[in-house]
């Protein structure tokens, strides 16, 4: 499973990114989780609001920052 | 009473037909005037109709999600809603006095009148 934080850097990006990091934990499963920065790439996902957040390839939130328990929920 | 919302233009997503017809054509360049105006963001119709879970996403974080149709067929309407998106303001081109046609000699009056229409009802339901 890989997980994506999409967002340029802002404050609930990286709010965002701890979370995710939190709920891995909390799953206790091996899982692969990336920043991406990049506005190409994230425009590439359709994403107009950051942060957003994507489990294998599919956008499951963008625009708020879930928390660990919500994102944890969609760990398989 | 009216809900008047508490957003700014940022928050305020603009959806509109693109249709092989003159007012098709007339919708979509009023959505864009809306957006060059500042008063949303334009937000990519075909993206919801092709359940692109990035711009579904990204629709949900939206306050107000304005839609704009050429004609009564409503296809901007009926995709939003297929999804589940409620529309806050919403406009048909041919409302407005503009007859449907399938030639593209479009009139810049009428992509005005439009764009016009719209940002007066967004300004209301803001209270500005």
């Amino acid at each position: 499973m890989k997980i994506e934080v999409l967002g340029m850097g802002c404050a609930n990006c990286n709010k965002l990114y701890q979370n995710v990091l939190e709920a891995v934990k909390m799953s206790g499963k091996e899982v692969e989780v990336a920043k991406v920065e990049d506005i190409k790439k994230i425009m590439g996902y359709g994403v107009l609001s950051t942060p957003a957040l994507v489990i294998d390839g599919v956008v499951k939130v963008a625009g708020k920052v879930p928390k660990p328990e919500e994102i944890n929920g969609w760990i398989k | 009473m009216e809900e008047k919302c508490l957003c700014e233009s940022n928050d305020i997503l603009i959806f509109s037909c693109a249709g092989s017809s003159n007012v098709g054509q007339i919708a979509n360049l009023a959505a864009v005037r809306l957006a060059q105006e500042g008063v949303g963001r334009y937000f990519c119709l075909a993206g919801i109709g092709g359940h692109v879970s990035g711009m579904i996403e990204s629709t949900k974080a939206g306050k107000m999600l304005i839609a704009i149709d050429g004609c009564p067929v409503g296809c901007a309407k009926k995709t939003l809603e297929h999804i589940g998106f409620n529309i806050d303001e919403y406009v048909q081109v041919t409302e407005l006095g503009i007859e449907k046609n399938h030639e593209f000699s479009l009139a810049p009056s009428d992509v005005g009148k439009v764009s016009h229409h719209m940002a007066s009802l967004v300004s209301k339901r803001r209270g500005i």
